[in-house]
């Protein structure tokens, strides 16, 4: 359409068509219908479900009434509290006293030791459990140590899932104990308060909104845990278990479907909590504040020292574990080292192709998930249409977080399994496998965009319009290079939980579409614990190397655009 | 409140304006009836404006007076509730910013952080599809315009925030707008560079002679910038009119208050056409009162407190006492109180040689008058432009 064209025709009668705003207006609604299609209709279903017996009959709440009537199955929900709360109070103690030594002391090597405390993320939960196996089992290296104790059971898991959640608790823990105001430590100073007091005064309540957050999500992670139970568990049931046996031993989809609900409601609650904290950790820190800087402290320090080695021995202990199983010959009855195990096709023709599919899987993820977050949160953040659709959005991108992978993966079986649904194609195939890992992991990569996206200047949009540049264009020559660095962590962070993640595949998965971290699970469960370990070295050493890979081409990043960046967003 | 103090008779806010040397009159801009709102809050009632090819119009206002919104209404950015807009001719009430004819400026610069200058000032021209020595010709005559011929290659980062807003004000000049928006663009620079980029971008304006809209909370860059001032206040136009009439003849308490410093004191307006301001009475031009009477705010600028040449025809003397003086550098301020204000103290101004010569200072006491004809007075009895500048109104 010409000026001219557009002069002889507008006017109020004629709302004139614009072709950014209908960019925006469909990438908004397409967004819309995608996550109701793959987040809010299978859970949909789920939630049906558990009003439904086995063969479909609608049956109310009886399933729920069957469920409390069952002594197994209530066992199983107190051992799954039982456990959740011993590791929250262990892994949330290991990880406050880590944090303060990482932010509060002059410890040396703090660098180190923040390294040395992601190692658990590089690796799948159930590579821990098989490690404890062979330091604490029948036939383990230590197993002295639990004084007859069978590490099979309650012991076992506790031990794994801290070493698994670990990570995630130390981020919370890190955040919270570095927003201090150093103006609050000299005050008390120059009153003489003892150091005991002002920890209690002011460390503490500072980081308070931390500590809870971090609770809560321990709690979560423990209760939904899958890989950890199910490998060391024993005869020790638990909810996350419990699915498992429901749907895969007894194809009881109904009593899976209670139990996902009765484990989606503590991650329900966690998240809430975790959305109102968040705000108020924000508010505390007013903008005149002095970041805490602390002073060196010899007795202080080597505490701390002594402390963090002794936590980093286990975490490191836990992987050196699982890589000496991995090459050892025959644990422990042949001690040379081998590199057998690693021959995957050994045991079974198609042993690799796991592997190869976790890549195939993890890429898809990390490529399609990153495009899909980043277009969501844009149109969330920038479009300048549809208020109400762009607010529904944000809602359903927030769902996924407070939804635990087993339950995730549930629900995808029940909503494409079923036969009259169009989309019942992808049932067994890659896709459904990176869609699930996709929306497992939506809701952290979302907000990263989204906070990252309300920090560009608010009238790029206006300035392009008025310069005739549809907002598409500015998005991707402005927004796309300033977000880079962020783009590229979102894609590793995709790309790592695809390789590790078990809990929603584990339903998922097609013989021909077996992951490596499902590998794990089988060559353990049927005994092969050797090679179980080496497949999950495979996916730590992928994990490590797609790490270093994202330093090195970050690194090169800032540098090109060092001359324009004048502060790191990275 | 505020349009109780407005005398309607005096207010013309759809009137045509034009400055005062514009050869014949072209309406470039007609806003008619433009309403905003936003859920509850009303943040344009019913705007009616026309605006001349070829003026600097600034709409001055506190911040909530509906100003920016009227901008972006324009640019559309915001879409107006109800109201028509017409552009040279072409009403662009519904049409998307992009099919507008505007160049934008804002306060935040809003250059692309990632782009160089080039980059910047291109950014239109490039999506044109326009060769690229063309291109990079008019990019270069911009710079030149704006006085940055050589920042071509450097990004925005490495520029001042005068520099920056300089090549934001190239770009949006880049496509030849008809229309040329700026948003508080001044607000975020230091005082000295305020006052140079303001004076340039009016020379600027002058050469290319482009429709110029300014929005800003800045009175005195206001009158120093435009040919016509928009007064607004709470959604409304309080007053049109070049800067030189709205502040010798501000039509509302309003703008009196807002616009430059004026005194205003509380009174009461009498039958006879004089005003009472606690026990005093004061006499006014006869066509101060047009039929008020009651309470009423009396308002004079400190610049028009008389000290020298009263004699006995002098109307409204006073004995004022002197409570403080703030040294100004070329003049001084003076607090003053005077015996049955009730109490209320206004600022006069003082020179620096009347303070020389009468060796005024704080606590000394001289005679004042109160010029009949510099007088205005409105009804109400309250402030309302939210910048109360002497503590007088609270003692009273």
């Amino acid at each position: 359409m010409s000026a001219q064209d557009i002069e002889a025709t507008a006017g109020p009668a004629f709302p004139s068509i614009d072709r950014g705003r209908l960019v925006s207006t469909l990438g908004v609604l397409t967004g819309v219908a995608l996550l109701l299609v793959f987040v809010a209709a299978p859970l949909i279903t789920i939630f049906l479900k558990s009003l439904q017996n086995d063969s479909g009959t609608f049956v109310g709440l009886d399933n729920f009434v069957r469920y409390f009537s069952s002594a197994g199955l209530i066992q199983s929900l107190f051992n799954s509290v039982q456990i959740a709360l011993t590791v929250t109070v262990i892994a949330c103690g290991l990880a406050f006293g880590y944090a303060y030594a990482l932010t509060r002391t002059c410890m040396p090597f703090r660098g180190l030791f923040r390294a040395i405390a992601m190692i658990p993320i590089l690796a799948p939960s159930l590579l821990s459990a098989i490690a404890l196996i062979y330091l604490f089992g029948n036939q383990g290296m230590i197993r002295e140590l639990l004084f007859g104790n069978s590490v099979y059971g309650p012991i076992g898991i506790v031990l794994g899932i801290t070493f698994y959640v670990f990570p995630h608790v130390l981020m919370i823990m890190v955040t919270a104990l570095s927003s201090a105001d150093a103006r609050l430590y000299e005050a008390a100073e120059a009153m003489g308060t003892s150091r005991w007091r002002v920890f209690w005064t002011i460390t503490v309540p500072g980081a308070r909104y931390g500590l809870i957050s971090a609770g809560f999500v321990v709690f979560t992670l423990t209760i939904t845990d899958f890989g950890v139970p199910k490998v060391i568990g024993g005869n020790f049931n638990v909810l996350a278990t419990d699915i498992y046996k429901q749907v895969v031993g007894q194809q009881s989809f109904s009593m899976g479907a209670v139990v996902g609900l009765i484990l989606l409601f503590p991650a329900i609650l966690s998240f809430s909590v975790d959305r109102i904290v968040r705000k108020r950790q924000v508010a505390q820190m007013s903008a005149r504040a002095v970041p805490y800087a602390p002073q060196p402290s010899k007795g202080r320090d080597r505490a701390f020292f002594v402390f963090c080695s002794l936590v980093s021995v286990f975490l490191i202990g836990i992987l050196g574990t699982a890589v000496f199983a991995s090459l050892v010959t025959y644990w422990p009855y042949n001690l040379s080292l081998t590199l057998a195990h690693y021959d995957f096709n050994a045991i079974d023709p198609n042993g690799w192709s796991s592997f190869t599919n976790s890549l195939e899987m993890a890429a898809w993820t990390a490529l399609i998930g990153t495009c899909v977050i980043f277009l969501g949160a844009y149109f969330v953040e920038k479009a300048d249409t549809l208020p109400f659709a762009r607010g529904l959005l944000h809602m359903l991108a927030m769902i996924p977080m407070a939804v635990p992978g087993l339950v995730l993966g549930l629900a995808y079986v029940f909503f494409f399994s079923t036969p009259t649904n169009p989309l019942s194609g992808l049932y067994g195939t890659m896709a459904i496998l990176v869609l699930s890992t996709v929306v497992h992991f939506y809701t952290v990569a979302h907000l990263s965009f989204v906070t990252a996206l309300k920090q560009l200047d608010k009238e790029f949009e206006a300035v392009s319009a008025s310069l005739k540049v549809p907002a598409y264009k500015t998005m991707l020559r402005v927004h796309v290079p300033i977000c880079l660095p962020l783009i590229l962590n979102v894609a590793i962070y995709l790309f790592l939980n695809a390789m590790t993640t078990v809990s929603a595949a584990v339903f998922l998965y097609a013989p021909d579409t077996k992951l490596a971290s499902i590998a794990v699970l089988n060559m353990d469960d049927v005994g092969d614990q050797a090679p179980a370990s080496a497949m999950a070295i495979m996916i730590v050493l992928t994990s490590v190397s797609v790490k270093l890979l994202q330093v090195v081409v970050t690194r090169s990043l800032l540098a090109r655009s060092s001359a324009w960046r004048n502060r790191e967003t990275a | 409140m505020n349009m109780a103090a407005k005398r309607p008779n005096r207010v013309r806010p759809a009137a045509f304006v034009a400055p005062q040397d514009a050869p014949s009159h072209d309406a470039f801009l007609e806003i008619h009836n433009v309403s905003k709102r936003f859920g509850d809050f009303q943040a344009l009632t019913d705007i009616s404006l026309t605006i001349e090819r070829g003026t600097f119009v600034c709409f001055l206002g506190p911040s909530g007076c509906g100003k920016t919104t009227l901008l972006r209404a324009i640019a559309g950015l915001e879409r107006q509730s109800s109201g028509r807009i017409i552009q040279d001719g072409r009403d662009i009430s519904n049409l998307p910013p992009s099919q507008r004819d505007f160049g934008i400026v804002f306060q935040s610069y809003s250059l692309f952080p990632n782009l160089t200058v080039n980059a910047n000032v291109g950014y239109g021209l490039v999506n044109q599809g326009l060769p690229k020595a063309q291109i990079a010709a008019r990019v270069q005559e911009l710079l030149e315009l704006v006085h940055l011929p050589s920042s071509g290659p450097k990004y925005p980062a490495a520029l001042s925030g005068g520099e920056q807003q300089r090549v934001a004000l190239a770009r949006a000049l880049a496509m030849q707008p008809g229309l040329l928006l700026l948003d508080e663009p001044l607000s975020a620079l230091d005082a000295k560079v305020r006052v140079d980029l303001r004076h340039e971008m009016k020379q600027l304006q002058r050469r290319l002679g482009v429709t110029t809209i300014m929005v800003t909370h800045d009175q005195e860059e206001a009158l120093a910038l435009a040919d016509v001032v928009v007064v607004m206040s709470k959604g409304n136009i309080e007053q049109v009119g070049t800067p030189m009439e709205v502040y010798a003849n501000p039509q509302s308490a309003f703008v009196a208050d807002f616009v430059g410093h004026m005194n205003l004191l509380r009174g009461t307006a009498q039958a006879d056409g004089t005003v009472r301001i606690g026990s005093r009475t004061l006499q006014l031009d006869p066509n101060q009162v047009e039929g008020l009477t009651g309470d009423v705010l009396v308002s004079f600028r400190p610049e028009d407190v008389m000290f020298r040449g009263l004699d006995a025809a002098t109307d409204n003397q006073l004995q004022g006492y002197i409570e403080s003086v703030d040294f100004l550098g070329a003049f001084s301020r003076a607090r003053v109180r005077v015996d049955g204000f009730d109490g209320a103290v206004f600022e006069a101004d003082l020179s620096a040689n009347m303070l020389r010569d009468f060796g005024v200072d704080a606590g000394s006491t001289l005679p004042l008058a109160l010029p009949r004809n510099r007088i205005c007075i409105y009804p109400g009895n309250e402030r309302t432009a939210g910048l109360v500048k002497s503590s007088g109104e609270r003692r009273a």
